[in-house]
C-alpha cells in the first residue's frame, strides 16, 4: 500500500528547488532545497601540484561544515563528526576513476594541476542529507567554471603559466557521469526513499547507494544499528539504481532548463 | 514509479494582506515602543522604561481598554488554566510524569491528576508508584488538560475525564501555539472521516475516527490494528492541509481545516505540499472563510 504520512509513496522524492551561482567570488556554487533541507555547495579551483601516485591528473578535495543554523545539536563542535563522516562517504563516492575527468585538470604532469575545493555547508537539516548534498555537488561541478591557462617556455626551460584575460573563456567539467546517492530507509518491512526526519528516527537500518546517470553503482554503504536481510539488499539495489537514474534526468533537465535561461535569469539567491 | 520534480527557486511575492478587519494591525519588533501615554496597564510582552511602553516580543498589538499587550506571532506555549494539550511523555519520576509540550519548561502530570482504569476514586497507593510504568511510558503521547500553572510557567496537567488519556495511532503535527484558534472544544471529529485534537500548546494530533464512542476505559488501552488504507489516505490528506494552512499563517480552528480539506480534494495528497498548489488551497479557503463570516 504504497503511502508515507505526508502522502508520498515509497519511492517519491520531496519537491526540489535548484539552483545554481548563487555564490560570486567561487569557481561554481549551487543550493539545493528539498524540503526542509538546505544545502549550499561552493567550488573553488586552484592550482597545485598533482598526487605522487597520479602526477597527470588533478584531484578533488572535499569539506563539509554543519552551520550551527541547522540544528542546536551542530552548536560548537557537534557538527564535526557528522562533517566527516558525509566528507568521507563522499570520498568514496568520488573515488571511482570515472566519475569526473580527472585527467582534464591537468596542466603539466607532475608540477601543476587544477585541485577542486568542494565545500558544503548544512544550512539547514530536514533529513535525507546525503541524497541532497550529491545533487547540490553534481550542480555546482556542472556550473563550475575553470579558467584556461597556458603553458609557455622560457629559454632557460622553465615554464610560465599565462592565464587567459577574458573572465569568459573558461574549460567546463563534464559531469555526465557524477554519481548522485540515493538513500533508502528501512522501515518495518518496506524500504522508503528520501525519508524525513521523523521517517529517520523510525528506520533502524539504511542504504546508501551511489549511481550515475547511465545506472551503474559505483558505491555502496550500510549504516545505521539495525540489520539487513540480503534479499532486502538486492531489492533496495534495484530501487536505487531505478530511482537514481530518474533523479539525474530530472537534475540534468533543470540544470539544462536554468543553462538555457542565460543571463537573462532572476537570480533569487538568499534574500529572495 | 518514482516521481521527481525539481524546479528552479521563485522570489516570494509579498502576500496581498486580506481586508483588515477592524482596522490595522499594529506590528512590532523587541525594542519597538508601543507608546509613551503612561495611562495604559502593561501586558504580556511588554515592559516599562523611561515611561514609555515597548515590547519586548515581535508581535502584534492588542489593546483592551486600558491593558496593552502584544501578542506574539511564533512563542513557546504559555499555559492557561483550562487549556487543551497533547504532549508527549519524558520522564517518569516518583509520583509524576514529565511531559513535554513545547513550552519553556516541562509540564508535570501527578499521579493523584491521573484517571485510574476503570474510573475509580480512591487514594494512590504505593503499589500504583510501582506501577506507572505500566500506564504510561517515555514516549507515549497523552491529551491532557491544564489544571494549574506553577509560579515558574511550568503546567500541572491533569487527565480527570475519560475523553483524555493515553493517545493511540495517528499523526502529530507541531505548529505554533499561536496559530491554534481558541475555542469551546478542541475535539472535532471532521465530516471526513477523521478526528482531530487542537492542542493550545501547537500538537495537533489526527486519528482514525473510532466506531464505539462507549467503550471508553479511561483511555488507557491502545487499539494496534492495522489501519485501513482509506482512513490513512484522509488523515495524511488532513496533514498536508494543516502545514499548507501553517506555512500561509491562517489561524487552525476545525472549520478552516475543514475547508482546506474540501479545498484540497482536486489535488493528489503528495501534491499538496507544492507551493503553488499550496498557495491555491489556501487562497480558496480564506476565500470561504471570508464569505462565512459575511
Amino acid at each position: 500500500e504504497d503511502l508515507r504520512v505526508d502522502g508520498r509513496g515509497c519511492e517519491d522524492y520531496r519537491c526540489a528547488e535548484v539552483e545554481t551561482d548563487v555564490v560570486s567570488n567561487t569557481s561554481g556554487s549551487a543550493r539545493v532545497k528539498l524540503g526542509h533541507t538546505d544545502i549550499l555547495v561552493g567550488v573553488k579551483a586552484e592550482m597545485g601540484t598533482p598526487k605522487l601516485e597520479k602526477p597527470d591528473e588533478g584531484y578533488l578535495e572535499f569539506f563539509v561544515d554543519c552551520s550551527a543554523n541547522a540544528t542546536p545539536e551542530f552548536e560548537g563542535r557537534g557538527g564535526e563528526e557528522l562533517g566527516t563522516e558525509i566528507a568521507n562517504t563522499l570520498y568514496r563516492v568520488f573515488s571511482s576513476e570515472s566519475s569526473v575527468d580527472l585527467k582534464s585538470l591537468c596542466i603539466n604532469p607532475r608540477e601543476h594541476c587544477w585541485v577542486l575545493y568542494v565545500d558544503v555547508l548544512l544550512l539547514e537539516c530536514g533529513g535525507n542529507l546525503l541524497d541532497v548534498i550529491s545533487i547540490a555537488v553534481k550542480a555546482a561541478l556542472f556550473n563550475t567554471r575553470i579558467p584556461k591557462v597556458r603553458v609557455l617556455e622560457d629559454e632557460e626551460g622553465s615554464k610560465e603559466i599565462e592565464l587567459s584575460d577574458d573572465p569568459y573563456d573558461c574549460i567546463r567539467l563534464n559531469v555526465d557521469d557524477v554519481p548522485c546517492i540515493v538513500t533508502l530507509s528501512k522501515i518495518g518491512y518496506r524500504h522508503v526513499v528520501d525519508a524525513t526526519l521523523q521517517e529517520e528516527a523510525c528506520s533502524l537500518a539504511s542504504l546508501l547507494i551511489s549511481v550515475t546517470s547511465k545506472g551503474a553503482l559505483t558505491s555502496m554503504k550500510k549504516v545505521g544499528k539495525g540489520s539487513l536481510d540480503p534479499e532486502s539488499i538486492f531489492e533496495m539495489m534495484e530501487t536505487g539504481k531505478k530511482v537514481g537514474k530518474s533523479l539525474h534526468i530530472a537534475l540534468q533537465k533543470i540544470l539544462d532548463e536554468e543553462e538555457s535561461l542565460g543571463t537573462s535569469r532572476q537570480k533569487v539567491g538568499f534574500l529572495g | 514509479m518514482a516521481a521527481i520534480t525539481m524546479r528552479l527557486p521563485v522570489a516570494r511575492k509579498a502576500v496581498v494582506p486580506s481586508a483588515p478587519r477592524g482596522g490595522e494591525k499594529h506590528l512590532v519588533a523587541p525594542g519597538d515602543t508601543i507608546t509613551t501615554d503612561t495611562g495604559y496597564m502593561r501586558g504580556h510582552g511588554t515592559y516599562v522604561e523611561e515611561e514609555k511602553l515597548i515590547a519586548s516580543v515581535a508581535g502584534a498589538v492588542e489593546r483592551v481598554n486600558k491593558l496593552v499587550c502584544v501578542k506574539a506571532l511564533k512563542t513557546r506555549y504559555n499555559g492557561e488554566v483550562g487549556d487543551i494539550v497533547v504532549g508527549r511523555i519524558t520522564e517518569v519520576q516518583q509520583k509524576r510524569w514529565k511531559v513535554e509540550t513545547n513550552s519553556r519548561l516541562d509540564s508535570v502530570l501527578l499521579l493523584s491528576s491521573m484517571n485510574l482504569p476503570g474510573g475509580e476514586l480512591r487514594r494512590r497507593s504505593a503499589e500504583d508508584e510501582l506501577a506507572m510504568r505500566d500506564y504510561l511510558q517515555e514516549g507515549d503521547l497523552i491529551s491532557a488538560e491544564v489544571q494549574s500553572v506553577f509560579s515558574d510557567g511550568a503546567v500541572s496537567l491533569h487527565t480527570r475525564s475519560l475523553k483524555y488519556g493515553k493517545l493511540g495511532q495517528g499523526v502529530l503535527v507541531q505548529v505554533s501555539p499561536s496559530l491554534v484558534k481558541r475555542q469551546k472544544t478542541h475535539f472535532h471529529d471532521l465530516p471526513c472521516g477523521a478526528s482531530v485534537i487542537l492542542g493550545n500548546n501547537g500538537f495537533i494530533w489526527i486519528y482514525p475516527t473510532p466506531e464505539q464512542k462507549d467503550e471508553e476505559a479511561g483511555g488507557f488501552t491502545t487499539n494496534s490494528e492495522p489501519v485501513p488504507l482509506s482512513d490513512r489516505e484522509v488523515i495524511s490528506r488532513l496533514r498536508n492541509c494543516i502545514v499548507a494552512l501553517v506555512t500561509q499563517q491562517l489561524m487552525l480552528f476545525d472549520t478552516s481545516i475543514l475547508y482546506c480539506y474540501e479545498a484540497s480534494l482536486p489535488h493528489q495528497i503528495k501534491d499538496i505540499l507544492k507551493p503553488e498548489v499550496m498557495e491555491e488551497i489556501v487562497l480558496e479557503t480564506r476565500q470561504r472563510l471570508l464569505d462565512l463570516e459575511g
